[in-house]
């Protein structure tokens, strides 16, 4: 199963260190990075596969909280097929 | 991959704008539980329910973590119950309701509906004793809601069940006086009233449907609202209903997503997604919003139905495109003590019990959540539903009526029910008395358009 990270906030040094290093610890792969800073406001966007995660998906979703809580920033852990079936509509999810 | 733009839309919708699944809805059949002996009835209808939905609320929640989208209610419908009573001689037919308020309660849901009956044409065995009931069952139990339809297009409006349901409406708000009325809040008075409704107080699992089903309603005006707010401004009317359709849409792909992913967890056949716009009482939620940011002034001024009409429709049209089965109530809800919009323009005197009638006539609902004066007699609300019920009868539509008698209190003052169910100003209702033409009984012949065979 693929998950979508998303971290929004102010932008700060590491944060993308410190969201990839909480996805390692988990053994959580991930696939694409987008980045894009507007202003100061960053938004990030992950693709990660969390098939041989090492922990379970509440688990990754706390620490993923505490990284966020940490780099003042929002970080949302999100099943991929919630994207696909609100935005493509050939998609049969 | 995704855009980036896409996916921070949707954080935004349930971060911002209150986008969320309103409920999924098991619905149960009980057709399997019917017995002479009314306790060995409820033994087997408890244990039903135990099983079919032991995993309903922790489905619910797993998928809500999973996904990240909000699911606010776990629910249950089960068979109309005056069906379920049919051959028990017994008087005792609130039995039946401490059942379902007892399996409610261990399963966690939040609440369970279908102490029903359906009367359009005539009493069954079992009907008029589930009716007689009503009251007490609302009033002796937290989490059970009731409907009676008592109207349909092709049946015509049973007036003698009109009759009744005044009185019944009147004793169940009269029987929990002292917790704010809550138990006219819990009942629902249909005309055609669709049998795969996940929303309360009047859902129920129809006797069409298979043993078990699970549906859906999602929710939303919220996203709507802020659409029309981002991109409206200059458009035409054309337009805005293309974006209202566009979003409908959207948050319907994420129901469907959602009732596909229930049902398959929980090995129960999926039923339909209602897609509604159900306000809540939280600022932001609101359908009247969506009305006044198409440029209404407020909600109830002149120009109100030809928004809420296309509103509706709009939205009917987004959501038939976006998911497989689309049933229930589908469209606007606009329950007065729920919204916040509504509440502002009753409480100004913008919006007043007729032209929320008029309303009726384009929304997919109809008098919902209203608070009239406690010195409101039988009749007049018996004439309020007969009114209603002939708006739905006509037009083909599903209309209801949820009136609060407002018991010790006045037009001009106000109920408060808190939490989801909001909270309202007691509204005037129409002086003249419809006293004899409610008395006379019968029924009120099918209209033409039942004629389509």
């Amino acid at each position: 199963m693929k998950a979508i990270i998303t971290v929004i906030g102010k932008d700060t040094v590491g944060i993308l260190a410190k969201v990839s290093d909480a996805c390692a610890k988990a053994d959580v792969n991930i696939v694409e990075v987008t980045q894009s800073v507007l202003q100061d406001m960053f938004a990030m966007v992950m693709l990660v596969e969390i098939d041989k995660a090492n922990i379970a998906f509440d688990q990754l979703k706390s620490n993923l909280d505490e990284v966020g809580t940490a780099t003042k920033t929002k970080i949302h852990i999100m099943h991929e097929d919630i994207f696909n079936a609100m935005h493509k509509i050939d998609n049969d999810f | 991959m995704l855009e980036t733009k896409d996916i921070l839309e949707t954080i935004n919708m349930i971060d911002n704008e209150n986008l969320d699944v309103r409920t999924i809805t098991m619905g149960i059949s009980l057709l399997d539980c019917i017995d002479e002996d009314i306790d060995k009835a409820c033994t087997k209808i408890y244990d039903k329910m135990m099983r079919s939905a032991k995993d309903l609320v922790k489905t619910g929640e797993d998928i809500e973590k999973e996904y990240g989208i909000p699911i606010i209610n776990k629910r249950i419908s089960v068979t109309p119950i005056g069906m379920v009573a049919a051959p028990c001689q017994s008087k005792n037919v609130v039995k039946f309701a401490y059942t379902l308020d007892k399996a409610a309660k261990e399963l966690g849901v939040n609440f369970v509906g279908g102490y029903s009956a359906l009367v359009q044409k005539g009493f069954a065995s079992g009907d008029y004793a589930l009716i007689e009931s009503i009251p007490q069952a609302l009033a002796e139990t937290d989490f059970v809601c009731s409907s009676v339809n008592i109207g349909s297009t092709k049946a015509g409006i049973n007036m003698d069940a009109v009759k009744m349901m005044g009185k019944i409406v009147k004793q169940a708000s009269e029987a929990t006086a002292d917790r704010n009325c809550i138990g006219a809040a819990k009942l629902v008075v249909f005309c055609n009233a669709p049998e795969d409704n996940p929303f309360m107080a009047g859902a129920f699992h129809g006797v069409g449907e298979s043993d078990t089903v699970i549906n859906v309603g999602v929710s939303g005006p919220g996203v709507v609202r802020a659409a029309l707010a981002k991109g409206g401004e200059g458009k035409n009317i054309t337009e805005i209903a293309d974006m209202v359709k566009k979003t409908a849409f959207k948050i319907t792909r994420m129901g469907q997503l959602v009732a596909k992913e229930a049902s398959r967890r929980l090995c129960v056949p999926s039923g339909i997604v209602d897609l509604s716009l159900a306000p809540t009482p939280a600022v932001g939620d609101s359908v009247a919003y969506i009305l006044e940011e198409m440029g209404l002034e407020v909600c109830g001024c002149h120009g109100t139905t030809a928004a809420l009409a296309l509103l509706n429709d709009a939205v009917k049209k987004g959501g038939v495109m976006a998911s497989s089965h689309v049933g229930g109530l589908s469209g606007a809800f606009i329950p007065v003590t729920e919204d916040a919009g509504m509440i502002h323009a009753a409480e100004t005197g913008y919006l007043d019990i007729t032209k929320l009638e008029s309303m009726t006539a384009v929304c997919s609902v109809g008098l919902d959540m209203i608070v009239v004066p406690g010195d409101i007699t039988p009749e007049v609300i018996s004439a309020i539903i007969a009114d209603e019920a002939a708006i739905g009868m006509v037009n083909s539509k599903t209309t209801a009526v949820r009136l609060i008698p407002a018991i010790g209190k006045k037009a001009g003052e106000e109920l408060n029910f808190g939490g989801l169910l909001g909270r309202g100003p007691v509204m005037p209702v129409r002086n003249g008395s419809p006293e004899i033409f409610i008395h006379r009984g019968g029924r009120i012949p099918a209209p033409l358009q039942a004629l389509k065979n």
